[in-house]
C-alpha cells in the first residue's frame, strides 16, 4: 500500500552499531557524500539554468554563457514572458500569463471533481464489494495504462460533435474521466487500511452506506484527498497530449504547456531568454506544490506503480 | 482481508454492494476507454486516409499491412526500440545507484531524496525546452551548453551533436528522459529496500557475509518484485513517450517515435485510418506488457 510505503521510505534507519568508524567505513562515507553531491548537481542543473537565464533579460542570453550567473539582474524577460508583446515579438500571440491562469481554472476544477469521484469509487471498491467488483476495478486500472492515443481520434470527434471543444471544459472533462482509475486506486488503497469494524459498527446502528461514508469515512479521508488533489493538479497541469489534441488548433484555449510549446516552436523568434523564462514560469506552480507537499506527491507516485 | 460483508448471506442490498454509486464511473470508463478503443479499431479498418475521402469503406487490415512497408513507421519503431533500451537501462541503473547511496540511512537523506525526486513534478514540455537548448549540436570552437561544459571539464571527446545526430539522436533524447525519472526509480527501490526486514541483514552479517554478499545474496533477490515493477513502469512510459520528444525536437524525423508519428499522421495529414492503426499498435504493445502485470497484482491482492 502506497501509504505505508511512503512511511517506510521516510523511516530513519537506526544506526545499528555504535562502534567507531574504521578507515574503510570512513572511505565509503566520503565516497557516498561525494557521489550524492555530484548527483545533486546533475539533478539541479536544468532548474539552475532556467533561473539564471531568466534573469539575464530577453536578449542577453547566449548558449556559451548558459551556466554563468547574470552580471546584473534584469527582470524584463519575466514581464514579457508573462504578458506577451505581439508588437515586438510577432511569434507570441499572448504571454504565458493568460494561458497559465486558464490552466489553473481547468486544473483546480478537474482535481476537485476527480477527488470526489475517486473517493466515492474507492469507498465502494474497498468497503462495499459485490460480485465482480474486483474485475471492474481491474478493468478501471487498465484505463490508467493505456496510451491515450488509442482513444484520442474518436475523442476529438466526440468533442467536436458535442461542441465541447469550444470551451475549456473539454479538458476538465478529459482529466476527470481519464483520472478516474488512479484516483479510485489511491482512495481504494487508503480505505482498505481502515478497519472493517468501523463500518460494522455503523451497520449495527442501522446507518446507511451514505451515512457511514459521511460520518465515518470522510472525516478520515483528508490525507488521501491531499494525495489525489496534488496528483491530479500536477498531472493535469503538466498534460500536453490531451491539450494539444483537444484544443491544439485553438490559440484561445491554449494551456500552459501548449502555449509554451507554441512559443518555443515559433520559427520567427529565437529569444532564448524568453524561452527559458516561460519554461520556468510553467514549472513554478507544480514545483511550489512539490516543495510544500512533496511527500503527498510521492505517495501518489508510488500508487501509480500499483504497489510500493 | 475480505470484508465480512461478502461472506455472510445477505439481502440484495448487500449483494449489489455499492454498485449504484459506481454507475457513473462505470459508464464513463465503458464509453471513454473501451468504447473509444473499439471506435479506434473500427476507424483503423476503413479507408479514411485523407480529408477527401467521401465514401467510407472497410478495407480490412490494409492500414496495418501498409504500416509494415511504411519507411517512416519502421523508422519510428526502430527509434522507439533504441530509446526504450537506453531509457530503461539508464533509469534503472541511475535510480538503483541513488537508492544504494541512500538506503542505509545517511545524514541529509531527506534533503537528497526530495531534490532527486523533483523532476517528476515538472512537465516534459518545460524540461524539453531546456534540453532543446542545452543539448545544442555545436561542437569545438562554437560549442555551447552541455558540449561546452564537457569541454571545460576535460571531457571534450564526449562532445556530439546530440538529438541532431543521424544515428544517435534517440540515445541523446533518452538522457533527459532518464534525468526526469531517475528519482522515481530511486523512490521505488528505496521502498523495496526498506521493506526488507533488518533482521535478514543482521543474520547474514552474523553468518560472516561481506557487505557485497549481503547485497547479492540477501537483498537483491528480495527486490525482484520491485525490479519487475520498475521495468514495467519504465517500459510503458517509454512506449508512450511523446511530450518530451515534442518538447525537445518537435516532429523532427530523426527523433520520431510511434506517438509522434501518430500525431503527425492525424494532425498534419488528416490520415485518420493510419493514425488509429498506429495508436492500436501502441496499445497492443502496452497491453502485452501491462496485462500480465495487472493479473499478477490482482492475484496477490486476493490473498490479502
Amino acid at each position: 500500500m502506497s501509504h505505508t510505503a511512503e512511511l517506510i521510505i521516510a523511516k530513519r534507519v537506526v544506526q545499528r552499531s555504535k562502534r567507531k568508524l574504521t578507515g574503510k567505513d570512513q572511505f565509503w562515507l566520503v565516497f557516498k557524500y561525494v557521489s550524492l553531491i555530484f548527483i545533486w548537481f546533475l539533478v539541479i542543473m536544468p532548474i539552475y539554468v532556467l533561473v539564471v537565464n531568466s534573469l539575464k533579460g530577453v536578449k542577453g542570453v547566449y548558449l556559451t554563457t548558459a551556466f554563468q550567473l547574470p552580471t546584473s539582474l534584469d527582470f524584463s524577460a519575466w514581464k514579457l514572458a508573462w504578458s506577451g508583446d505581439t508588437k515586438t515579438f510577432p511569434g507570441l500571440s499572448a504571454g504565458m500569463g493568460v494561458a497559465m491562469l486558464r490552466t489553473l481554472v481547468i486544473v483546480i476544477q478537474s482535481s476537485i471533481i476527480s477527488a470526489i469521484v475517486g473517493s466515492i469509487n474507492g469507498y465502494v471498491f474497498a468497503k462495499w464489494k459485490f460480485k465482480g467488483s474486483n474485475l471492474i476495478f481491474t478493468l478501471f486500472l487498465f484505463g490508467m495504462f493505456i496510451p491515450y492515443q488509442a482513444v484520442m481520434i474518436p475523442l476529438v470527434r466526440v468533442a467536436t460533435i458535442s461542441g465541447l471543444n469550444k470551451s475549456i471544459y473539454v479538458l476538465v472533462l478529459a482529466h476527470v474521466i481519464y483520472g478516474i482509475p488512479i484516483c479510485t486506486l489511491i482512495f481504494r488503497n487508503y480505505y482498505e487500511a481502515i478497519p472493517n469494524e468501523l463500518i460494522e459498527a455503523g451497520r449495527v446502528d442501522k446507518a446507511s452506506m451514505v451515512r457511514i461514508y459521511r460520518s465515518i469515512i470522510l472525516p478520515l479521508s483528508i490525507p488521501a484527498f491531499v494525495v489525489v488533489l496534488i496528483w491530479q493538479f500536477t498531472s493535469a497541469w503538466n498534460d500536453f497530449l490531451f491539450a494539444i489534441f483537444l484544443t491544439g488548433g485553438n490559440p484561445k484555449l491554449a494551456v500552459a504547456t501548449t502555449q509554451l510549446n507554441f512559443l518555443t516552436g515559433s520559427t520567427n523568434q529565437v529569444y532564448y531568454g524568453l524561452n527559458m523564462t516561460s519554461a520556468l514560469l510553467v514549472s513554478l506552480p507544480t514545483l511550489i506544490v512539490y516543495i510544500f507537499l512533496g511527500r503527498y506527491f510521492l505517495r501518489g507516485l508510488l500508487s501509480g506503480s500499483l504497489k510500493g | 482481508m475480505k470484508s465480512a460483508v461478502a461472506s455472510k448471506p445477505r439481502p440484495l442490498r448487500a449483494r449489489i454492494g455499492g454498485l449504484p454509486f459506481l454507475i457513473p464511473s462505470i459508464l464513463a470508463m465503458a464509453f471513454f476507454v473501451y468504447g473509444l478503443i473499439l471506435w479506434t479499431l473500427n476507424m483503423s479498418l476503413t479507408n479514411k486516409n485523407s480529408v477527401g475521402v467521401k465514401e467510407i469503406k472497410y478495407v480490412g487490415f490494409k492500414n496495418y499491412s501498409d504500416l509494415l512497408s511504411d519507411v517512416t513507421f519502421t523508422h519510428a519503431f526502430t527509434n522507439l526500440v533504441k530509446f526504450t533500451v537506453v531509457f530503461i537501462l539508464g533509469a534503472l541503473i541511475s535510480g538503483l545507484i541513488m537508492a544504494l547511496l541512500l538506503e542505509k540511512g545517511i545524514k541529509g537523506e531527506g534533503f537528497f531524496r526530495s531534490f532527486y525526486l523533483y523532476p517528476m513534478a515538472i512537465s516534459f514540455i518545460a524540461m524539453g525546452t531546456v534540453f532543446n537548448w542545452l543539448l545544442n549540436s555545436t561542437t569545438g570552437e562554437d560549442a555551447g551548453g552541455i558540449n561546452l561544459l564537457l569541454q571545460k571539464v576535460g571531457l571534450g571527446f564526449l562532445q556530439n551533436p546530440w538529438y541532431a545526430s543521424q544515428s544517435g539522436a534517440m540515445y541523446a533524447i533518452a538522457i533527459p528522459a532518464v534525468w526526469q525519472v531517475a528519482g522515481y526509480v530511486m523512490a521505488l527501490f528505496l521502498a523495496g529496500f526498506r521493506g526488507i526486514s533488518d533482521d535478514m541483514r543482521q543474520a547474514a552479517r552474523v553468518d560472516g557475509a561481506s557487505e557485497w554478499q549481503i547485497y547479492r545474496l540477501v537483498l537483491f533477490p528480495h527486490l525482484t518484485p520491485t525490479f519487475l515493477t520498475v521495468v514495467i513502469i519504465l517500459g510503458h512510459m517509454s512506449m508512450k513517450v511523446f511530450d518530451l520528444i515534442v518538447g525537445i525536437n518537435g516532429k523532427g524525423f530523426v527523433t520520431q517515435t510511434l506517438a509522434v508519428y501518430m500525431w503527425q499522421a492525424t494532425f498534419d495529414n488528416f490520415d485518420y485510418a493510419k493514425g488509429t492503426a498506429i495508436a492500436l499498435v501502441l496499445l497492443i504493445m502496452v497491453a502485452v506488457l501491462v496485462l500480465p502485470y495487472l493479473r499478477y497484482v490482482n492475484k496477490h491482492e486476493e490473498f490479502r
